[in-house]
């Protein structure tokens, strides 16, 4: 019996366990390592209509436990990601999520309306949570009515079901998810990066070309857990965790808090195996816990 | 292939201020080629978290050993610093393209032109391109003498110029300098070391075949997340190149310095 298995709208997932959009690219790297159909999805980096050729470097830099980048959005463009990364990508046995990205609501219902055709897109991850652009992104993932609206029109061509990937750079996260949720969202992935910045002990100048960049890493662990409990409470849609996670206790803490699936980011940088490990350590995890499969444990948090 | 090993320390001293040498035992050796990286997690910690990219200094196939030769920078190459001989090293390896050793013919000259911490890579070059009978010129910049290392590794290779910015050692100014008094007869450079010094020769040598070893702040070192892009010279095939992937070393002209 597979006591992983996970069923969310659009997803038949073997496992909980996927790479979070941008630490993954769009998989030929990792598959150099190891067999890409073992993971539950693969969520691609964000495709806008255009070619993006991104930021300055440095993009990224350390911070204690974390992270910052800002690569901004680079990326091959919806022609080249639709033409030659979904179809390599058809040879594994994985659901593509595609994370979509743009600076205006034509952008984001074009890549949608296309993205969502091809075959191995099971679902949309709308970013409407990017720190590190300087238009669009993230005025999208922090007015809940502009977002609401967005969802709306990317709904109405998608093909899939459409999750949306929330920003914690707002002062009201369950606002922002009840607003996608009545905006017919499908789902709700979280968190995306903080915004932060670091500075050059010499100079004392930002040390990211872009000034500012998002944080990540285990550092942002409690803040999502955070959010993810806070969202759990107040909507009816799945919620796909993410921010920080590096061990198998950290892919419970998520579920337990919520989430009925979790992401992993920046430890993939780290160890780039980490999400086969996570997926051959979970059946041990659950018999530590006594509990015979992973769905049990979603949302305990919350049970009296 | 690119390979995770756990890595068993032989050998680690300092040899030079602050600056260590380090030769690690383990299977990946076997694939590796000079100018290539490894990406090294220092610790099983989450603090440092990222990899620290070192370049491959020398290559020992038949006793499967590498070494790499590192400055201490900062918290990470600290941690390194502080293993003994025994303990284990996390690596991710080997990284990138290297430098094309069938660039330059048997009895031709190649100029091996390295900065600092720049001057590791070019070893095993050297190393390498003498057993196919080419002839090496080595021309390295340092601060200071307190900085410099490998001179009698890279004396019993050949002609080996030291030019320190003080003067302490060697010629004094940059190698740019001395190359201009040197007026060395050459077929093909390589280098690696700061843009300033990777600029001027590019010009300085406009008319010769060279190759470059770039770095980049890197997140992934494999190609998936556009932290150590490069925008590319007018005219190339495409508009960026990936430092850890599609280099570290690049023929002089590929990409905007
Ligand atoms: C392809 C490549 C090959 C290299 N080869 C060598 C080598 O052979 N010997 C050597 O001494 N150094 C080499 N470096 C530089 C080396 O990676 C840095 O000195 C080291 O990462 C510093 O880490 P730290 O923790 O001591 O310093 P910190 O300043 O604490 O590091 C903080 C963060 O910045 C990054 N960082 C800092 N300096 C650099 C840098 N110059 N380049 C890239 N990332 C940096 C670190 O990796 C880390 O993520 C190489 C860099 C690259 C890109
Ligand atoms: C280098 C880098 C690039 C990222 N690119 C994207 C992106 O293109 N789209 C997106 O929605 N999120 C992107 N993210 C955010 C991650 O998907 C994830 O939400 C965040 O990093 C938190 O998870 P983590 O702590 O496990 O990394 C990126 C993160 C990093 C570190
Ligand atoms: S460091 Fe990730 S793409 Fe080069």
């Amino acid at each position: 019996m597979n006591r992983l298995d996970i069923q969310l709208p659009g997803l038949d997932l073997k496992n909980p366990i996927m790479p979070a959009s941008g630490c993954f690219g769009f998989g030929r790297e990792f598959a150099q390592l190891y067999d890409l159909s073992k993971l539950g999805a693969i969520m691609i980096k964000a495709t806008t209509v255009k070619p993006r050729l991104g930021n300055p470097t440095p993009r990224v830099a350390e911070t204690p436990a974390g992270m910052l980048n800002a690569i901004g959005l680079q990326n091959p463009g919806l022609e080249k990601v639709m033409a030659e990364e979904l179809p390599w990508l058809e040879r594994y046995d994985v659901p593509i999520i595609a994370n979509v990205a743009g600076s205006t609501t034509e952008d984001y219902v074009e890549v949608a309306r296309r993205i969502s055709t091809a075959p191995n897109v099971k679902a949309l991850e709308l970013n409407i949570s990017c720190p590190n652009v300087k238009q669009g992104g993230i005025t999208f993932g922090t007015d809940p009515v502009v977002a609401r609206e967005l969802v709306e029109q990317v709904k109405a061509v998608s093909k899939v079901p459409v999750y949306v990937k929330l920003s914690p750079n707002v002062t009201n996260i369950v606002e922002m998810a009840q607003a996608v949720e009545i905006g017919g969202a499908d789902g709700i992935t979280m968190i995306n990066t903080l915004i932060g910045m670091r500075l050059d002990e010499k100079t004392g100048k930002p040390l990211i070309a872009n000034v500012t960049g998002g944080l990540s890493g285990p550092a942002v662990k409690p803040i999502a857990i955070r959010m993810v409990y806070e969202v759990y409470k107040e909507v009816d849609i799945p919620i796909i965790g993410m921010g920080g996670v590096s061990c198998v206790q950290d892919v419970i803490d998520f579920m337990s808090a919520g989430a009925s699936a979790v992401a992993v980011g920046t430890m993939n940088f780290v160890d780039p195996f980490i999400c086969p490990k996570l997926i051959d350590e979970l059946p041990a995890k659950l018999d530590e816990l006594g509990v015979k499969h992973i769905k049990e444990i979603i949302g305990r948090s919350h049970r009296p | 292939m690119i390979q995770q090993e756990r890595m068993t320390v032989v050998r680690q001293r300092e040899i030079a201020k602050n600056i260590f040498e380090m030769t690690l035992q383990g299977q990946i050796v076997q694939e590796m080629t000079p100018g290539q990286f490894v990406h090294i997690r220092v610790s099983n910690l989450l603090d440092p978290l990222l990899r620290r990219p070192i370049s491959i200094a020398s290559i020992q196939k038949d006793s499967n050993e590498f070494t790499v030769i590192y400055r201490v920078q900062g918290r990470g190459t600290n941690v390194l610093s502080q293993k003994q001989i025994g303990d284990e090293v996390d690596v991710l390896g080997p990284l990138g393209n290297g430098f094309p050793v069938d660039a330059v013919q048997e009895g031709q000259t190649a100029l091996l032109v390295g900065g600092g911490i720049g001057v590791p890579p070019l070893y095993e070059l050297s190393k390498q391109l003498n057993d196919r009978g080419v002839r090496t010129i080595h021309v390295f910049g340092f601060q200071t003498e307190e900085a410099c290392f490998y001179e009698e590794e890279f004396t019993k290779l050949g002609e080996t110029y030291y030019v320190t910015n003080d003067g302490s050692k060697g010629f004094k100014g940059f190698v740019t300098d001395l190359l201009n008094e040197l007026k060395p007869d050459f077929d093909v450079f390589y280098s690696c070391g700061p843009l300033p010094m990777l600029r001027a020769l590019s010009s300085m040598y406009e008319n010769k075949k060279g190759y470059l070893s770039l770095e980049e702040r890197m997140g992934c070192g494999i190609g998936a997340c556009f932290a150590c892009i490069c925008r590319t010279e007018e005219g190339q095939e495409k508009d960026y190149v990936k430092i850890c992937s599609d280099g570290p070393v690049f023929e002089k002209g590929v990409v905007k310095i």
